[in-house]
């Protein structure tokens, strides 16, 4: 299981008086293969899970992945981590449901013939073979997630970062996602807030005010941030 | 199935016929249709735009949906060329305009968008002397051809927004957030693409 190494982070978005400080001195190796992170919006754990394939450099601080920093070796790290979005409109780059899946492996230079056998095996594999030449913005929000994951999934990243996948899906397609997520061999960080995709994970970090405030067990995890959120309502 | 020119699949001469080749065609008739000068030319040109989308087995439906937005910019064409050059001038410039739109509608309707992509990547290949990024230039292409759909799916919410607050009638209250909307997507998909192993080395 690759290790994601967390030291001494801290991060700022802006300067001067426009600093807004995200992330405060957080430190955490990641080695199990379900983590879940959790928080109010505004905590820091969507840019604490950007940090993890660098998509943002900490301002303070060091990540690696199995040892590969993501400032110095950031190409590196990202064909190891890959990341879904929580709007895959945002995520989904070409017109149609096919051309997307083959379109990081068209990156990596692979031949035709591999890249179109991986891209139908993958679609096979999350039932999206039959909208293959479909338009991806005629799809449903539930069948355009499944295509942002079988994006990323297609290029066999070993760690698979999941920032809020089912905040915008109904409970159905939600439930699929979740399952698609639970039989994946993959290393994977998932920041929710749909408390039940925790279920059988590993450990679950919750961020509060920019600092990692809990690091530890599912239940335990959930019961931290639901008191949180409770001070927060009640005052 | 899509109203905006994207690929239909199909086994005709036109789905196989080289990406390549296709838009050559089409340069050549764009840089061709200055010649036309006589009604039965414009009409001709229709009808072999036309005979193209049966070719391709594509309904008229399809090719009247390629030109159903034009339908204000022909008709203030057509009005004014009647008004100050007479109606045969009007019906070369109409004829002219549909015609290179169906044709457009066509390469676009018969060709995969990785296949139009490879085949401009390979065209420009010559201008990397010239500082000309070729894969990028493709990038650029697909991204486009990908954002349309989604800038009037937003624009249709922008207009919900509105509707549902009264604003009918307001065009600033439907471009700004139109535009900030669309620049966040932006910014989103700028992620989305370092993400997926697109960065400054494309």
């Amino acid at each position: 299981m690759p290790v994601i190494d967390v030291r001494g982070v801290t991060h700022a978005y802006g300067d001067g008086q426009a600093r807004r400080l995200v992330l405060r001195d957080v430190s955490v190796t990641l080695s199990e293969q379900r983590v879940g992170v959790i928080g109010a919006n505004g905590s820091g754990k969507s840019t604490f899970v950007r940090l993890l394939n660098g998509l943002v450099l900490p301002s303070e601080g060091t990540v690696s992945v199995h040892g590969l920093d993501t400032r110095k070796q950031g190409r590196e790290v990202r064909r190891r981590v890959g990341f879904c979005f929580t709007d895959p409109d945002a995520q989904i780059v070409m017109p149609t449901v096919a051309e997307d899946v083959a379109f990081g492996l068209r990156r990596r230079g692979l031949g035709k013939a591999e890249v179109a056998a991986r891209v139908r095996a993958t679609l096979e594999t999350y039932g999206l073979a039959d909208h293959a030449d479909h338009p991806a913005h005629l799809l449903s929000g539930g069948q355009k997630q499944l295509l942002a994951l079988s994006s990323v999934l297609v290029t066999d990243p070993d760690v698979l970062v999941l920032d809020e996948p089912t905040t915008l899906l109904d409970l159905r397609n939600a439930a699929v996602v979740q399952r698609v997520v639970r039989d994946l061999p993959h290393q994977v960080v998932l920041v929710t807030h749909h408390l039940d995709l925790l279920d059988g994970f590993d450990r679950v970090l919750v961020f509060d005010e920019a600092r990692l405030v809990y690091d530890g067990q599912p239940d335990a995890a959930v019961a931290v941030y639901r008191k949180l959120m409770a001070r927060e309502v009640l005052g | 199935m899509s109203s905006l020119g994207l690929y239909i699949p199909g086994g005709s001469p036109l789905h196989r016929m080289r990406a390549g080749t296709k838009l050559l065609l089409m340069l050549l008739a764009g840089a061709g249709s200055v010649l036309l000068d006589h009604p039965w030319q414009a009409a001709t040109a229709v009808a072999v735009a036309l005979l193209g989308y049966a070719v391709a087995g594509l309904s008229w439906r399809v090719a009247l949906r390629q030109v159903r937005p034009l339908l204000w910019i022909v008709g203030f064409v057509a009005v004014f060329h009647t008004v100050v050059n007479g109606w045969e001038r009007a019906v070369v410039f109409v004829g002219m305009i549909v015609s290179l739109v169906l044709l457009a509608g066509l390469v676009t309707l018969t060709t995969r968008t990785t296949d139009m992509v490879d085949a401009v990547v390979h065209g420009l290949r010559p201008l990397r002397r010239v500082g000309v990024h070729p894969e990028r230039v493709g990038l650029l292409l697909a991204l486009g051809i990908r954002s349309v759909p989604v800038v009037v799916g937003l624009a249709e919410e922008v207009r919900d927004a509105q509707r549902a607050r009264g604003l009918t009638a307001s065009p600033r209250a439907f471009a700004v957030p139109l535009i900030v909307r669309s620049l966040r997507h932006a910014d989103a998909l700028g992620d989305a693409l370092v993400a997926r192993g697109v960065d400054d080395q494309v």
